[in-house]
Protein backbone atom coordinates (compact mmCIF):
# COMPACT_ATOMS: atom_id res chain seq x y z
CA UNK A 1 0.00 0.00 0.00
CA UNK A 2 2.33 2.31 0.57
CA UNK A 3 5.07 2.11 -2.04
CA UNK A 4 3.27 5.41 -3.61
CA UNK A 5 2.50 7.40 -1.13
CA UNK A 6 6.82 7.10 0.30
CA UNK A 7 7.77 7.44 -2.80
CA UNK A 8 5.82 10.91 -3.43
CA UNK A 9 7.18 12.22 -0.17
CA UNK A 10 9.71 15.28 0.19
CA UNK A 11 12.30 14.77 2.83
CA UNK A 12 14.49 18.65 3.74
CA UNK A 13 17.20 17.97 5.07
CA UNK A 14 20.26 20.63 6.37
CA UNK A 15 23.80 19.71 4.66
CA UNK A 16 26.04 21.78 7.13
CA UNK A 17 26.82 24.09 8.63
CA UNK A 18 29.63 22.13 9.87
CA UNK A 19 29.64 19.99 6.51
CA UNK A 20 33.29 19.18 6.08
CA UNK A 21 32.80 19.52 2.19
CA UNK A 22 31.10 22.84 2.50
CA UNK A 23 34.83 24.39 2.92
CA UNK A 24 34.00 26.91 5.68
CA UNK A 25 30.54 27.41 7.19
CA UNK A 26 28.04 27.01 4.90
CA UNK A 27 24.54 25.21 5.36
CA UNK A 28 22.02 24.35 2.26
CA UNK A 29 18.65 23.10 3.23
CA UNK A 30 17.57 20.45 0.38
CA UNK A 31 14.39 19.12 -0.75
CA UNK A 32 14.72 15.46 -1.36
CA UNK A 33 12.85 12.93 -3.30
CA UNK A 34 14.90 9.73 -2.08
CA UNK A 35 17.88 10.45 -3.58
CA UNK A 36 16.84 12.65 -5.87
CA UNK A 37 17.40 16.86 -5.30
CA UNK A 38 14.38 19.04 -5.97
CA UNK A 39 15.15 21.57 -4.10
CA UNK A 40 18.39 23.71 -2.54
CA UNK A 41 18.52 26.86 -0.57
CA UNK A 42 21.78 27.56 0.90
CA UNK A 43 21.83 29.78 4.00
CA UNK A 44 24.97 32.36 4.08
CA UNK A 45 26.23 34.70 6.98
CA UNK A 46 27.78 32.37 9.42
CA UNK A 47 31.03 34.13 8.45
CA UNK A 48 29.69 37.65 8.30
CA UNK A 49 32.58 39.61 9.59
CA UNK A 50 30.97 43.28 8.15
CA UNK A 51 35.03 44.10 5.85
CA UNK A 52 33.04 46.47 4.46
CA UNK A 53 32.08 48.32 7.39
CA UNK A 54 34.76 48.22 8.52
CA UNK A 55 37.05 49.61 6.14
CA UNK A 56 34.60 52.97 6.50
CA UNK A 57 36.52 53.38 9.55
CA UNK A 58 40.28 53.05 9.12
CA UNK A 59 42.22 55.02 6.44
CA UNK A 60 42.91 53.94 2.59
CA UNK A 61 46.18 52.73 4.07
CA UNK A 62 44.87 50.45 7.11
CA UNK A 63 42.65 48.76 4.89
CA UNK A 64 45.18 46.86 2.70
CA UNK A 65 45.03 44.45 5.23
CA UNK A 66 41.87 43.12 5.05
CA UNK A 67 41.75 41.77 1.73
CA UNK A 68 43.62 38.98 2.21
CA UNK A 69 41.70 37.60 4.85
CA UNK A 70 38.53 38.10 2.60
CA UNK A 71 40.08 35.34 0.30
CA UNK A 72 42.38 33.71 2.00
CA UNK A 73 43.26 31.23 -0.88
CA UNK A 74 44.14 34.09 -3.20
CA UNK A 75 45.84 36.44 -1.13
CA UNK A 76 47.95 38.90 -3.92
CA UNK A 77 44.93 38.93 -6.42
CA UNK A 78 42.74 40.05 -3.40
CA UNK A 79 45.45 43.11 -1.92
CA UNK A 80 45.77 43.78 -6.08
CA UNK A 81 42.22 44.01 -6.22
CA UNK A 82 41.88 46.67 -3.73
CA UNK A 83 45.34 48.73 -4.41
CA UNK A 84 44.02 48.97 -7.65
CA UNK A 85 40.87 50.43 -7.02
CA UNK A 86 42.44 53.12 -4.74
CA UNK A 87 45.55 53.78 -7.24
CA UNK A 88 42.74 54.36 -9.90
CA UNK A 89 40.79 56.65 -7.56
CA UNK A 90 44.25 58.33 -7.08
CA UNK A 91 45.15 58.30 -11.13
CA UNK A 92 48.48 56.93 -10.03
CA UNK A 93 49.92 53.88 -11.72
CA UNK A 94 52.67 51.77 -10.04
CA UNK A 95 56.80 51.50 -11.49
CA UNK A 96 57.16 49.21 -14.35
CA UNK A 97 59.27 46.62 -12.07
CA UNK A 98 55.94 46.83 -9.20
CA UNK A 99 53.78 45.53 -11.92
CA UNK A 100 56.19 43.03 -12.84
CA UNK A 101 56.29 41.96 -9.79
CA UNK A 102 52.62 42.09 -8.92
CA UNK A 103 52.06 39.88 -11.84
CA UNK A 104 54.54 37.21 -10.72
CA UNK A 105 52.64 36.96 -6.94
CA UNK A 106 49.09 36.93 -8.60
CA UNK A 107 49.93 34.35 -10.88
CA UNK A 108 51.54 32.26 -8.07
CA UNK A 109 48.45 32.92 -5.81
CA UNK A 110 46.26 31.72 -9.00
CA UNK A 111 48.53 28.32 -8.55
CA UNK A 112 48.29 28.17 -4.92
CA UNK A 113 44.53 28.68 -5.00
CA UNK A 114 44.04 25.92 -7.51
CA UNK A 115 45.97 23.56 -6.05
CA UNK A 116 44.24 23.52 -2.83
CA UNK A 117 40.96 23.55 -4.77
CA UNK A 118 42.09 20.32 -6.53
CA UNK A 119 43.62 18.88 -3.29
CA UNK A 120 39.96 19.56 -1.44
CA UNK A 121 37.87 18.89 -4.06
CA UNK A 122 40.11 15.55 -4.53
CA UNK A 123 39.18 15.23 -1.01
CA UNK A 124 35.89 15.37 -1.38
CA UNK A 125 35.71 12.86 -3.68
CA UNK A 126 37.43 10.51 -1.97
CA UNK A 127 41.17 10.50 -3.80
CA UNK A 128 42.95 11.40 -0.69
CA UNK A 129 46.58 10.83 -1.77
CA UNK A 130 46.37 14.11 -4.13
CA UNK A 131 45.32 16.25 -1.15
CA UNK A 132 48.89 15.72 -0.10
CA UNK A 133 50.61 15.97 -2.84
CA UNK A 134 48.86 19.47 -3.68
CA UNK A 135 49.36 21.35 -0.49
CA UNK A 136 52.85 20.20 -0.73
CA UNK A 137 53.58 22.15 -3.89
CA UNK A 138 51.19 25.05 -2.37
CA UNK A 139 53.56 25.23 1.03
CA UNK A 140 56.29 26.14 -1.78
CA UNK A 141 54.44 29.04 -2.81
CA UNK A 142 53.36 29.85 0.72
CA UNK A 143 57.46 29.95 1.05
CA UNK A 144 57.55 31.93 -1.56
CA UNK A 145 55.44 34.49 -0.50
CA UNK A 146 57.27 34.37 3.07
CA UNK A 147 60.20 35.07 1.83
CA UNK A 148 59.04 38.18 -0.08
CA UNK A 149 56.49 39.82 2.49
CA UNK A 150 57.51 38.19 5.62
CA UNK A 151 53.98 36.49 6.31
CA UNK A 152 52.63 33.12 4.35
CA UNK A 153 48.95 34.18 3.83
CA UNK A 154 48.62 37.71 5.43
CA UNK A 155 51.11 39.65 3.71
CA UNK A 156 49.96 43.07 3.20
CA UNK A 157 53.10 43.57 1.06
CA UNK A 158 51.24 45.45 -1.94
CA UNK A 159 51.60 49.20 -1.44
CA UNK A 160 49.40 52.63 -2.53
CA UNK A 161 51.54 52.60 -5.93
CA UNK A 162 53.99 50.04 -5.54
CA UNK A 163 55.40 47.12 -2.98
CA UNK A 164 56.91 47.72 0.56
CA UNK A 165 60.33 46.74 -0.94
CA UNK A 166 61.54 45.14 -3.22
CA UNK A 167 62.27 41.13 -3.93
CA UNK A 168 64.76 39.63 -2.07
CA UNK A 169 67.62 37.77 -3.64
CA UNK A 170 67.22 34.99 -4.55
CA UNK A 171 63.64 35.15 -5.26
CA UNK A 172 63.67 34.66 -9.35
CA UNK A 173 65.56 32.07 -9.24
CA UNK A 174 63.88 30.35 -6.45
CA UNK A 175 60.31 30.79 -8.30
CA UNK A 176 61.99 29.70 -11.65
CA UNK A 177 63.02 26.72 -9.78
CA UNK A 178 59.45 26.45 -8.94
CA UNK A 179 57.76 26.74 -12.53
CA UNK A 180 60.15 24.83 -14.14
CA UNK A 181 58.96 21.82 -11.95
CA UNK A 182 55.57 22.73 -12.35
CA UNK A 183 54.52 20.89 -15.79
CA UNK A 184 55.73 17.93 -14.39
CA UNK A 185 53.81 18.25 -11.32
CA UNK A 186 50.69 19.25 -13.05
CA UNK A 187 50.80 16.40 -15.18
CA UNK A 188 50.91 13.75 -12.48
CA UNK A 189 48.36 15.18 -11.00
CA UNK A 190 45.91 14.65 -14.55
CA UNK A 191 47.80 11.10 -14.37
CA UNK A 192 46.23 10.40 -11.49
CA UNK A 193 42.65 12.01 -11.88
CA UNK A 194 42.00 12.81 -15.27
CA UNK A 195 41.39 9.19 -17.16
CA UNK A 196 40.50 8.01 -13.34
CA UNK A 197 37.10 6.13 -13.74
CA UNK A 198 35.78 6.98 -10.25
CA UNK A 199 37.04 10.73 -10.75
CA UNK A 200 35.11 10.71 -14.28
CA UNK A 201 31.95 9.10 -13.19
CA UNK A 202 31.78 11.28 -10.70
CA UNK A 203 31.95 14.62 -12.03
CA UNK A 204 30.96 14.15 -15.97
CA UNK A 205 27.61 15.22 -16.34
CA UNK A 206 27.20 16.07 -12.83
CA UNK A 207 26.34 19.94 -11.63
CA UNK A 208 25.90 21.32 -15.17
CA UNK A 209 25.70 24.62 -15.79
CA UNK A 210 24.57 26.40 -19.56
CA UNK A 211 26.02 29.59 -20.35
CA UNK A 212 22.85 30.98 -20.88
CA UNK A 213 22.24 30.38 -16.56
CA UNK A 214 25.82 31.62 -15.91
CA UNK A 215 25.19 35.03 -17.52
CA UNK A 216 22.03 35.44 -15.89
CA UNK A 217 23.20 34.73 -11.95
CA UNK A 218 26.57 36.45 -13.03
CA UNK A 219 28.91 34.12 -12.43
CA UNK A 220 32.18 34.50 -13.46
CA UNK A 221 35.92 32.44 -13.63
CA UNK A 222 35.89 29.04 -14.80
CA UNK A 223 32.12 28.42 -14.10
CA UNK A 224 31.41 30.75 -16.62
CA UNK A 225 34.47 29.49 -19.53
CA UNK A 226 33.62 25.73 -18.48
CA UNK A 227 30.16 26.60 -20.36
CA UNK A 228 32.02 28.26 -22.55
CA UNK A 229 31.77 32.24 -22.81
CA UNK A 230 35.27 33.52 -23.43
CA UNK A 231 35.41 36.32 -20.31
CA UNK A 232 38.50 37.22 -18.70
CA UNK A 233 39.07 40.00 -16.52
CA UNK A 234 42.57 39.97 -17.41
CA UNK A 235 42.03 39.66 -21.39
CA UNK A 236 39.00 42.17 -21.27
CA UNK A 237 40.00 44.90 -18.85
CA UNK A 238 43.47 44.44 -18.67
CA UNK A 239 45.57 46.02 -15.62
CA UNK A 240 49.01 45.46 -14.57
CA UNK A 241 50.18 45.42 -17.92
CA UNK A 242 48.53 42.08 -18.43
CA UNK A 243 48.30 42.87 -22.47
CA UNK A 244 51.67 42.48 -22.82
CA UNK A 245 51.78 38.72 -21.52
CA UNK A 246 51.01 35.81 -24.01
CA UNK A 247 48.42 33.32 -22.44
CA UNK A 248 45.60 31.42 -23.51
CA UNK A 249 41.88 31.88 -21.55
CA UNK A 250 41.26 28.01 -21.30
CA UNK A 251 37.44 27.41 -22.79
CA UNK A 252 35.25 24.05 -22.31
CA UNK A 253 31.28 23.53 -23.28
CA UNK A 254 29.63 21.26 -21.36
CA UNK A 255 29.14 23.51 -18.27
CA UNK A 256 30.02 20.34 -16.09
CA UNK A 257 32.19 19.73 -12.81
CA UNK A 258 34.92 17.62 -14.92
CA UNK A 259 35.40 20.58 -17.61
CA UNK A 260 35.94 23.36 -14.32
CA UNK A 261 38.56 20.78 -13.46
CA UNK A 262 40.30 20.84 -17.17
CA UNK A 263 40.24 24.39 -16.95
CA UNK A 264 41.85 24.33 -14.17
CA UNK A 265 44.63 22.51 -14.62
CA UNK A 266 45.46 24.25 -17.77
CA UNK A 267 44.77 27.69 -15.94
CA UNK A 268 48.00 26.57 -14.01
CA UNK A 269 49.98 25.49 -16.91
CA UNK A 270 48.84 29.26 -18.69
CA UNK A 271 49.94 31.13 -15.18
CA UNK A 272 53.41 29.76 -15.92
CA UNK A 273 53.59 30.82 -18.85
CA UNK A 274 52.90 34.40 -17.51
CA UNK A 275 55.32 33.99 -14.69
CA UNK A 276 58.33 33.11 -17.31
CA UNK A 277 57.14 36.10 -19.45
CA UNK A 278 57.27 37.79 -16.50
CA UNK A 279 60.83 37.14 -15.07
CA UNK A 280 62.15 37.59 -17.89
CA UNK A 281 61.43 41.20 -18.35
CA UNK A 282 61.50 42.04 -14.80
CA UNK A 283 62.19 45.81 -15.38
CA UNK A 284 64.97 47.00 -12.55
CA UNK A 285 63.75 50.11 -11.04
CA UNK A 286 61.99 51.93 -8.08
CA UNK A 287 58.90 49.98 -6.69
CA UNK A 288 57.18 52.57 -5.76
CA UNK A 289 55.85 55.89 -6.63
CA UNK A 290 57.92 58.95 -5.75
CA UNK A 291 55.15 60.90 -4.22
CA UNK A 292 55.77 61.84 -1.36
CA UNK A 293 51.68 62.73 -0.73
CA UNK A 294 50.96 58.83 -1.52
CA UNK A 295 54.00 56.84 -0.62
CA UNK A 296 56.55 56.93 2.54
CA UNK A 297 59.51 58.78 2.26
CA UNK A 298 62.55 56.21 1.94
CA UNK A 299 64.65 55.76 5.76
CA UNK A 300 67.34 57.09 4.19
CA UNK A 301 65.43 60.63 3.28
CA UNK A 302 64.39 60.81 7.00
CA UNK A 303 67.69 61.68 8.57
CA UNK A 304 68.42 64.58 5.85
CA UNK A 305 65.10 66.33 5.59
CA UNK A 306 62.82 67.85 7.42
CA UNK A 307 60.36 67.86 4.91
CA UNK A 308 60.41 64.08 4.96
CA UNK A 309 59.79 63.59 8.47
CA UNK A 310 56.72 66.01 7.88
CA UNK A 311 55.22 64.09 5.07
CA UNK A 312 56.12 60.74 7.10
CA UNK A 313 53.86 62.26 9.96
CA UNK A 314 51.43 63.21 7.80
CA UNK A 315 50.83 59.64 5.95
CA UNK A 316 51.00 58.00 9.34
CA UNK A 317 48.80 59.87 11.21
CA UNK A 318 45.76 61.09 8.81
CA UNK A 319 46.50 58.94 5.79
CA UNK A 320 46.37 60.63 2.32
CA UNK A 321 43.13 61.90 0.96
CA UNK A 322 42.01 60.98 -2.26
CA UNK A 323 39.42 63.32 -4.35
CA UNK A 324 35.86 63.46 -4.32
CA UNK A 325 34.67 60.54 -6.98
CA UNK A 326 34.32 56.61 -7.50
CA UNK A 327 35.93 53.98 -8.97
CA UNK A 328 35.65 49.93 -9.32
CA UNK A 329 38.50 47.87 -10.24
CA UNK A 330 38.61 44.33 -11.12
CA UNK A 331 40.99 41.67 -11.10
CA UNK A 332 40.27 38.12 -12.47
CA UNK A 333 40.67 36.09 -9.30
CA UNK A 334 40.75 32.07 -9.23
CA UNK A 335 36.73 32.11 -8.87
CA UNK A 336 36.48 34.88 -11.11
CA UNK A 337 35.54 38.77 -11.05
CA UNK A 338 36.70 40.18 -8.10
CA UNK A 339 36.19 43.75 -7.67
CA UNK A 340 36.52 46.83 -5.61
CA UNK A 341 34.19 49.82 -6.05
CA UNK A 342 35.42 52.54 -4.46
CA UNK A 343 33.57 55.85 -2.88
CA UNK A 344 35.86 58.89 -1.65
CA UNK A 345 33.78 61.60 0.33
CA UNK A 346 37.73 63.28 -0.02
CA UNK A 347 37.96 62.18 3.30
CA UNK A 348 40.96 60.36 4.66
CA UNK A 349 38.71 57.21 4.90
CA UNK A 350 36.85 55.56 2.40
CA UNK A 351 32.91 56.48 2.61
CA UNK A 352 32.14 53.36 0.97
CA UNK A 353 34.32 50.06 -0.09
CA UNK A 354 32.01 47.62 -1.82
CA UNK A 355 33.70 43.86 -2.10
CA UNK A 356 32.13 42.67 -5.40
CA UNK A 357 32.93 38.76 -4.53
CA UNK A 358 33.08 36.29 -7.30
CA UNK A 359 32.46 33.27 -5.00
CA UNK A 360 28.79 35.43 -3.68
CA UNK A 361 27.26 35.17 -7.37
CA UNK A 362 28.69 31.61 -8.23
CA UNK A 363 26.96 29.98 -5.27
CA UNK A 364 23.66 31.36 -6.10
CA UNK A 365 23.99 29.26 -8.81
CA UNK A 366 24.27 26.15 -6.70
CA UNK A 367 20.03 25.41 -6.65
CA UNK A 368 20.20 25.29 -10.37
CA UNK A 369 23.44 23.24 -10.72
CA UNK A 370 22.35 20.33 -8.45
CA UNK A 371 18.16 20.62 -9.47
CA UNK A 372 17.15 16.42 -10.54
CA UNK A 373 20.69 15.61 -9.39
CA UNK A 374 21.82 12.98 -6.77
CA UNK A 375 22.39 14.12 -3.10
CA UNK A 376 26.14 12.83 -3.15
CA UNK A 377 26.27 15.05 -6.46
CA UNK A 378 25.41 18.16 -4.19
CA UNK A 379 28.72 17.74 -2.67
CA UNK A 380 30.58 17.42 -5.96
CA UNK A 381 28.87 20.86 -7.54
CA UNK A 382 30.05 22.82 -4.41
CA UNK A 383 33.30 21.49 -4.71
CA UNK A 384 33.70 22.49 -8.61
CA UNK A 385 32.45 25.96 -8.02
CA UNK A 386 35.17 26.82 -5.96
CA UNK A 387 33.74 28.90 -3.01
CA UNK A 388 35.69 30.86 -0.29
CA UNK A 389 33.27 31.26 2.19
CA UNK A 390 35.03 34.17 3.79
CA UNK A 391 34.14 35.60 0.28
CA UNK A 392 30.73 35.05 -0.35
CA UNK A 393 29.97 36.61 3.89
CA UNK A 394 32.62 39.12 4.02
CA UNK B 1 32.90 61.92 -28.14
CA UNK B 2 34.62 59.47 -26.30
CA UNK B 3 33.44 55.49 -26.46
CA UNK B 4 31.65 56.32 -22.74
CA UNK B 5 30.04 59.39 -23.35
CA UNK B 6 28.90 58.21 -26.66
CA UNK B 7 26.90 54.96 -24.56
CA UNK B 8 25.69 57.00 -22.25
CA UNK B 9 23.89 59.00 -25.36
CA UNK B 10 22.49 55.60 -27.10
CA UNK B 11 20.78 54.46 -23.33
CA UNK B 12 19.42 58.31 -23.20
CA UNK B 13 17.99 58.38 -26.69
CA UNK B 14 16.41 54.90 -25.99
CA UNK B 15 14.65 56.03 -23.30
CA UNK B 16 13.75 59.06 -24.42
CA UNK B 17 12.28 61.89 -22.25
CA UNK B 18 13.48 60.06 -18.93
CA UNK B 19 16.48 63.09 -17.64
CA UNK B 20 19.61 61.06 -16.35
CA UNK B 21 22.06 63.03 -15.47
CA UNK B 22 25.51 61.84 -17.04
CA UNK B 23 29.04 61.84 -14.62
CA UNK B 24 32.29 60.44 -15.92
CA UNK B 25 35.28 59.88 -13.88
CA UNK B 26 38.48 58.09 -14.25
CA UNK B 27 37.30 56.92 -17.54
CA UNK B 28 33.83 55.16 -15.63
CA UNK B 29 30.57 56.42 -16.92
CA UNK B 30 27.85 56.55 -14.19
CA UNK B 31 24.35 57.46 -15.32
CA UNK B 32 21.87 58.90 -12.41
CA UNK B 33 18.25 58.03 -13.37
CA UNK B 34 15.10 58.58 -11.72
CA UNK B 35 14.43 55.81 -9.12
CA UNK B 36 10.18 55.02 -10.49
CA UNK B 37 11.94 54.48 -13.89
CA UNK B 38 15.13 52.65 -12.98
CA UNK B 39 13.88 48.96 -14.77
CA UNK B 40 13.28 51.16 -18.20
CA UNK B 41 17.13 52.39 -17.74
CA UNK B 42 18.49 48.67 -16.93
CA UNK B 43 16.72 47.83 -19.82
CA UNK B 44 17.68 50.72 -22.30
CA UNK B 45 21.04 50.02 -21.06
CA UNK B 46 21.39 46.65 -21.68
CA UNK B 47 20.02 46.64 -25.22
CA UNK B 48 22.05 49.32 -26.01
CA UNK B 49 25.56 47.25 -24.38
CA UNK B 50 25.04 44.33 -26.56
CA UNK B 51 24.04 40.84 -25.58
CA UNK B 52 25.83 39.25 -23.58
CA UNK B 53 25.00 42.22 -20.63
CA UNK B 54 25.31 40.90 -17.13
CA UNK B 55 24.59 42.55 -14.01
CA UNK B 56 28.29 42.39 -12.33
CA UNK B 57 26.98 44.34 -9.20
CA UNK B 58 24.34 45.88 -7.15
CA UNK B 59 24.99 47.57 -3.98
CA UNK B 60 23.81 50.31 -2.17
CA UNK B 61 25.56 53.73 -0.30
CA UNK B 62 24.53 55.58 2.28
CA UNK B 63 25.33 59.70 1.88
CA UNK B 64 23.76 60.34 5.25
CA UNK B 65 22.80 62.99 6.49
CA UNK B 66 22.07 64.51 2.73
CA UNK B 67 19.14 63.88 1.01
CA UNK B 68 18.15 62.01 -1.18
CA UNK B 69 20.00 59.57 1.21
CA UNK B 70 20.21 56.52 -0.66
CA UNK B 71 21.87 55.46 -3.96
CA UNK B 72 21.52 52.15 -5.34
CA UNK B 73 24.37 51.21 -7.75
CA UNK B 74 24.28 48.71 -10.67
CA UNK B 75 27.22 47.79 -12.00
CA UNK B 76 26.50 46.62 -15.92
CA UNK B 77 28.95 44.73 -18.24
CA UNK B 78 29.12 43.89 -21.98
CA UNK B 79 31.46 41.37 -22.32
CA UNK B 80 31.48 41.51 -26.35
CA UNK B 81 32.96 44.02 -26.83
CA UNK B 82 34.01 44.67 -23.07
CA UNK B 83 32.43 47.33 -21.99
CA UNK B 84 31.07 48.88 -18.36
CA UNK B 85 27.97 51.38 -17.02
CA UNK B 86 27.45 52.10 -13.86
CA UNK B 87 23.84 53.17 -13.25
CA UNK B 88 22.26 55.01 -9.88
CA UNK B 89 18.81 55.66 -8.54
CA UNK B 90 19.26 57.97 -5.56
CA UNK B 91 16.35 57.36 -2.84
CA UNK B 92 14.78 59.34 -0.13
CA UNK B 93 15.95 58.21 3.74
CA UNK B 94 12.01 57.74 5.00
CA UNK B 95 10.94 54.14 3.78
CA UNK B 96 13.29 53.82 0.84
CA UNK B 97 12.12 51.48 -1.60
CA UNK B 98 12.80 50.59 -5.51
CA UNK B 99 11.48 48.53 -7.89
CA UNK B 100 13.33 44.71 -8.29
CA UNK B 101 15.75 43.65 -11.08
CA UNK B 102 14.93 40.28 -10.76
CA UNK B 103 13.07 40.15 -13.83
CA UNK B 104 16.17 41.45 -15.31
CA UNK B 105 18.55 39.09 -14.14
CA UNK B 106 17.52 36.30 -11.71
CA UNK B 107 21.14 37.03 -10.06
CA UNK B 108 20.18 40.64 -8.78
CA UNK B 109 17.98 37.96 -6.20
CA UNK B 110 20.69 37.86 -3.41
CA UNK B 111 22.30 41.15 -4.33
CA UNK B 112 19.04 42.75 -3.24
CA UNK B 113 19.20 40.38 -0.21
CA UNK B 114 22.13 41.83 0.93
CA UNK B 115 21.35 45.84 -0.27
CA UNK B 116 18.24 45.33 1.88
CA UNK B 117 19.84 43.21 4.73
CA UNK B 118 22.67 45.78 5.00
CA UNK B 119 20.70 49.36 3.76
CA UNK B 120 17.16 48.63 4.79
CA UNK B 121 16.10 49.28 1.15
CA UNK B 122 13.23 47.65 0.26
CA UNK B 123 12.92 45.53 -3.78
CA UNK B 124 9.39 45.95 -4.97
CA UNK B 125 8.67 42.46 -6.74
CA UNK B 126 11.52 40.69 -5.02
CA UNK B 127 10.40 37.06 -4.86
CA UNK B 128 12.05 36.16 -1.07
CA UNK B 129 13.15 39.60 0.40
CA UNK B 130 14.39 38.98 3.11
CA UNK B 131 17.87 38.75 5.24
CA UNK B 132 20.77 37.10 4.25
CA UNK B 133 24.46 37.95 5.61
CA UNK B 134 22.90 39.00 9.06
CA UNK B 135 20.91 36.79 11.24
CA UNK B 136 17.40 36.54 10.99
CA UNK B 137 16.25 38.61 14.20
CA UNK B 138 19.01 41.39 13.54
CA UNK B 139 17.84 44.90 14.39
CA UNK B 140 18.96 47.59 12.27
CA UNK B 141 20.92 47.89 9.20
CA UNK B 142 24.42 47.73 9.88
CA UNK B 143 25.66 49.48 7.07
CA UNK B 144 23.74 52.87 7.48
CA UNK B 145 25.92 55.76 8.42
CA UNK B 146 24.12 55.99 11.64
CA UNK B 147 24.63 52.56 12.63
CA UNK B 148 27.90 52.38 14.59
CA UNK B 149 30.12 49.89 14.58
CA UNK B 150 30.71 49.28 18.30
CA UNK B 151 31.18 45.41 19.32
CA UNK B 152 27.95 43.23 20.14
CA UNK B 153 27.62 43.33 23.90
CA UNK B 154 28.12 39.82 25.86
CA UNK B 155 26.53 39.07 28.99
CA UNK B 156 29.81 39.08 30.69
CA UNK B 157 30.89 40.89 33.98
CA UNK B 158 32.29 44.04 33.65
CA UNK B 159 32.67 43.62 29.82
CA UNK B 160 32.38 46.51 28.14
CA UNK B 161 31.41 46.26 23.99
CA UNK B 162 34.52 47.73 21.83
CA UNK B 163 34.74 50.74 19.52
CA UNK B 164 36.86 50.99 16.24
CA UNK B 165 40.31 52.56 17.26
CA UNK B 166 40.48 56.27 17.01
CA UNK B 167 43.73 56.74 16.73
CA UNK B 168 43.54 58.34 12.94
CA UNK B 169 40.32 60.08 13.22
CA UNK B 170 38.51 60.94 10.39
CA UNK B 171 39.91 63.90 8.41
CA UNK B 172 37.76 66.54 7.29
CA UNK B 173 37.70 66.71 2.89
CA UNK B 174 40.43 68.06 1.22
CA UNK B 175 39.87 71.46 -0.12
Amino acid sequence: MASSSVHAETLTINMGPQHPATHGVLRVVLDLEGEVVLGARPDLGYLHTGFEKEMEYRTYHQNIVFPPRIEYLATFIEEAAYVLAVEKLLAITAPPRAQTVRVILMELSRIASHLVWLGTSALDLNVTSAFMYCFQDREEILDLFEMVSGQRMMHGYLRLGGLQWDLPEGFAARVRRFVDDLPRRVNLYEALLTDNLIWRKRTEGVGVLTAADALRYGCTGPLLRGAGVDYDVRKAFPYSGYEQYEFDVPLARRGDSFDRYVIRMEEMRQSRRIILQALDRLPDGPVLVDDRKIALPPRSELVRSMEAVIHQFKLVSEGLRPPVGEVYAAVESPRGEKGYYVISDGSNRPARARIRSASFNNLQALPVMVYRGYLSDVIVAIASIDIVLGDVDR
Amino acid sequence: MSAATDLAARVQARVGTVPLDVHEFRGEITLIAPAERIVDVLGAARAVLGEPVVLTDLTAADRYPSEPRFEVVYLLTGYAPPARLRIKARLAGEAPVIASATGLWPGADWLEREVYDLFGIRFDGHPNLTRILMPADWEGYPLRKDFSLTEEPVEFVEHVPKVPSTIIPKSPPRE
